[in-house]
């Protein structure tokens, strides 16, 4: 099953080559990653999603704990979260393709952010399901290139992930 | 209000902490560290002759005492020299810190001169790492190098220590922190009342139990703890190779220790079991053998610091989190007053593993002949009655190791001294080295193999500088017995590489650097050569005995098969 890790990580040079060597050498899966600061300047924000049974991910989250530079981590998908990714998609926009590109961004609530007289670069956010859908919907048209952030998550409601 | 160059620092940073000794090597990037170490006299420097030597000799020393060794070297091969000594404190969870001489701040990623990214070498096989960014931050982050190396589940911790951040010229403020904090870090100590209260209502209405005990027992320093609890209960108990010595050995409840080439009896008890109570032990494969034929009748209770260390490889039904001694001494005040419930079962049990003890006894292996050459054994046995039992014990790795863990009988912990996880060959010599300069009145005995001998054979030189009056036993059986034995067993006996041409004449090599060897080939010669050998504690004494080379260590667990699925001699299995 598919897993949503947060990680809070001190911000300290190297902490980050820890938590990525950890699942290399452990044999754990990385499916995306992102990382960047948080409101505390002494603190990062990791998110990891990851691919495994219970048992791998109980391995996981206990490893990552036994990091000095992990300060507290939270498995979001065992409880209600939101999950959001990023995309940026350059697609080939040459005559009725501009079109069909224009309406199918619509569609997804992608915004265009970028236009040249044969590209548009539109700019997607949802859960990681939602971008693969829209890679697919626009795969026929033409996709030229795609630069995803990874996904980012937070706990629904009060529940919060801090020190 | 001092003011202290960032070696000064170093240097005075130690003798606070309390350590007595540090073991290195010399070279550019320490320079400014050895002139502190030069300029005082509390901390005494150990020069070896390979910085391997110098890890595992801190590793010997942090595994008799308990307390952190410490190592100096400098950066690039220095450093990548100690990897493997780091490695090897790492698999066994000893504490240690090594101290890294780095180049110069400014150089750092410019491939200089002697430059390894020795944090990034080390990485996974460290507890924790940290480089120095300004020599106002020495005390703490050496502090807190202690603090993560000694406590939790211990490890090694690597410093890396710029060139310019030891400059003479730059001073500051040097306070000694008695304490510090890492909001991270907070390793756990009591265990979860609720799961031990459940663990102990299982131990009692346990039928068939076994206690399996490992290395935490020893680092955890519970032992008395242990044999307490195990003495109350009346069950039978195994340990680890690393948990060797953390309940008496010649004790009745003492089944040996397990897995692998541990005793009959005790991975047949395990095979049986309805409970086992597995505390400071990781249920490695070593011991385990096939994880799904693993004790298929068995409810286990698994103890551990390390959190990650249970259901790792199999899964405990109560999981208690917690420092052996602790979680032990708050079992034995549940148990105080209380009789196992089934006392009928526990006799039932004892009879079966008495009757498993019986089958073997006198079995174990078959001693030599007059005129036939020595059996490893038998000089194991030999050397535990020269030393009375009492000696401190270390071993390099293979065949030799084996047969020292099972033919020598420790009573105390923290005395069988080995490379465990990582089977490090070249371990033995230099731990010795580094046990015997800490305890000076014990006798310390190196077994070792003529492979593993000469992979570390060069510390006969730091031996002689500070002598170091380790006694060495070369169980010489002129092949890599435990390679030639696997190759016998799976390889139709073709000994690719296993065999040792070109011996060196070990009694000369010795007589070189101005020890005593004495040459053992047959039984008359054994008896004298220990008592010579043994004669002055002080003295560094090499034995040289020639044994069989086609002797096999046994009881030896089947490939993928059970506890239980053992061969127990060249012509026996279960």
């Amino acid at each position: 099953m598919r897993h949503i890790i947060s990680i809070l990580l001190e911000n300290e040079p190297g902490a980050l080559s820890r938590v990525v060597g950890l699942f290399s050498q452990r044999n754990f899966n990385i499916e995306t990653l992102n990382v960047a600061p948080t409101e505390d300047p002494s603190l990062s924000r990791l998110t990891v999603t990851t691919v495994g049974d219970d048992r791998v991910i109980e391995q996981i989250t206990k490893h990552l704990n036994k990091l000095i530079d992990v300060v507290k981590l939270v498995d979001l998908t065992e409880g209600n979260h939101i999950e959001r990714e990023l995309m940026l998609v350059k697609v080939k926009a040459l005559g009725a393709a501009r079109d069909e590109v224009k309406r199918t961004a619509d569609i997804f609530r992608a915004q265009i952010v970028d236009v040249t007289p044969s590209v548009y670069t539109v700019q997607i956010t949802g859960d990681a399901g939602k971008l693969d859908a829209f890679i697919q919907a626009m795969a026929p048209i033409g996709i030229l290139e795609v630069a995803r952030t990874g996904v980012s998550g937070i706990a629904r409601g009060d529940k919060l992930l801090t020190l | 209000m001092e003011l202290l160059s960032g070696a000064d620092m170093i240097a005075r940073f130690l003798k606070d902490e309390g350590v007595e000794r540090i073991y290195g090597y010399p070279g550019g990037a320490a320079l400014h560290i050895y002139d502190a170490l030069f300029r005082q006299d509390s901390v005494q420097h150990i020069l070896v002759r390979h910085e391997q030597a110098a890890t595992h000799a801190a590793d010997g020393y942090a595994r008799a005492s308990g307390k952190p060794g410490v190592v100096l070297v400098t950066s690039g091969p220095g450093a990548t020299n100690a990897v493997t000594g780091i490695a090897t404190a790492y698999m066994d969870s000893i504490p240690m810190v090594v101290l890294c001489g780095q180049v110069a701040s400014h150089l750092i990623g410019e491939d200089a001169f002697q430059e390894t990214d020795i944090v990034g070498v080390t990485r996974p096989v460290v507890k924790h790492s940290f480089s120095i960014r300004h020599p106002s931050e020495i005390p703490e982050v050496l502090k807190k190098a202690f603090y993560l190396a000694s406590t939790g589940r211990p490890g090694p911790v690597v410093v890396d220590i710029p060139k310019d951040m030891t400059a003479p010229t730059e001073r500051y403020e040097y306070v000694y922190p008695k304490k510090v904090k890492i909001r991270s870090y907070n390793p756990v100590t009591r265990g979860h009342s609720g799961q031990i209260k459940k663990a102990v209502d299982m131990m009692l209405k346990a039928r068939r139990p076994v206690f399996y005990t490992g290395g935490g027992i020893v680092t955890g320093r519970a032992s008395e703890a242990l044999t307490d609890l195990v003495q109350r209960l009346g069950f039978p108990i195994t340990t680890t190779l690393m948990g060797i010595g953390g309940y008496p050995q010649g004790d009745r409840q003492s089944l040996g220790w397990l897995g692998m080439h541990g005793s009959y009896e005790a991975n047949m008890a395990m095979h049986h079991a309805d409970l086992i109570v597995a505390i400071g032990a990781r249920f490695d494969d070593r011991v385990t053998n096939n994880t799904s034929k693993f004790c298929p009748t068995a409810k286990i209770v698994h103890v551990d610091i390390d959190p990650s260390s249970i259901s790792k490889t199999v899964r405990a039904d109560v999981p208690i989190v917690g420092a052996a001694g602790s979680v032990i001494n708050e079992m034995i005040s549940l148990v105080q007053d209380r009789e196992p419930a089934n006392p009928e079962a526990l006799g039932e049990w004892w009879k079966s593993i008495d009757g498993w003890r019986a089958e073997r006894k006198g079995r174990l292996y078959e001693p030599s002949k007059p005129g036939e050459a020595l059996k490893p054994q038998e000089v194991i046995e030999a050397v535990y009655r020269a030393t009375r039992g009492e000696a401190f014990v270390t071993t390099d790795v293979g065949q030799h190791q084996m047969f020292a863990a099972q033919y020598y009988k420790f009573a105390k912990p923290n005395r069988f001294i080995t490379s465990g996880g990582l089977g490090t060959m070249g371990f033995g010599f230099p731990a010795a080295m580094g046990v015997k300069l800490s305890y000076p009145q014990d006798d310390v005995v190196c077994f070792t193999g003529e492979g593993s001998f000469q992979m570390m054979m060069q510390e006969l030189s730091t031996c002689k500088q500070f002598d170091v009056g380790v006694k060495i036993v070369n169980l010489n059986n002129q092949s890599l017995g435990m390679v030639r034995q696997w190759q016998d067993l799976n390889y139709k006996s073709r000994h690719a590489h296993s065999y040792m041409e070109s011996l060196p004449d070990f009694a000369k090599l010795i007589e070189a650097y101005g020890f005593t060897a004495i040459k053992v080939t047959t039984h008359e010669e054994l008896a004298p050569a220990l008592e010579r050998a043994f004669a002055d504690t002080n003295e560094l004494v090499f034995l040289d005995i020639y044994v069989d080379p086609f002797e096999h260590v046994y009881p030896m667990q089947v490939p993928l098969g059970s506890m239980r699925d053992m061969l127990l001699s060249k012509t026996e299995r279960t």
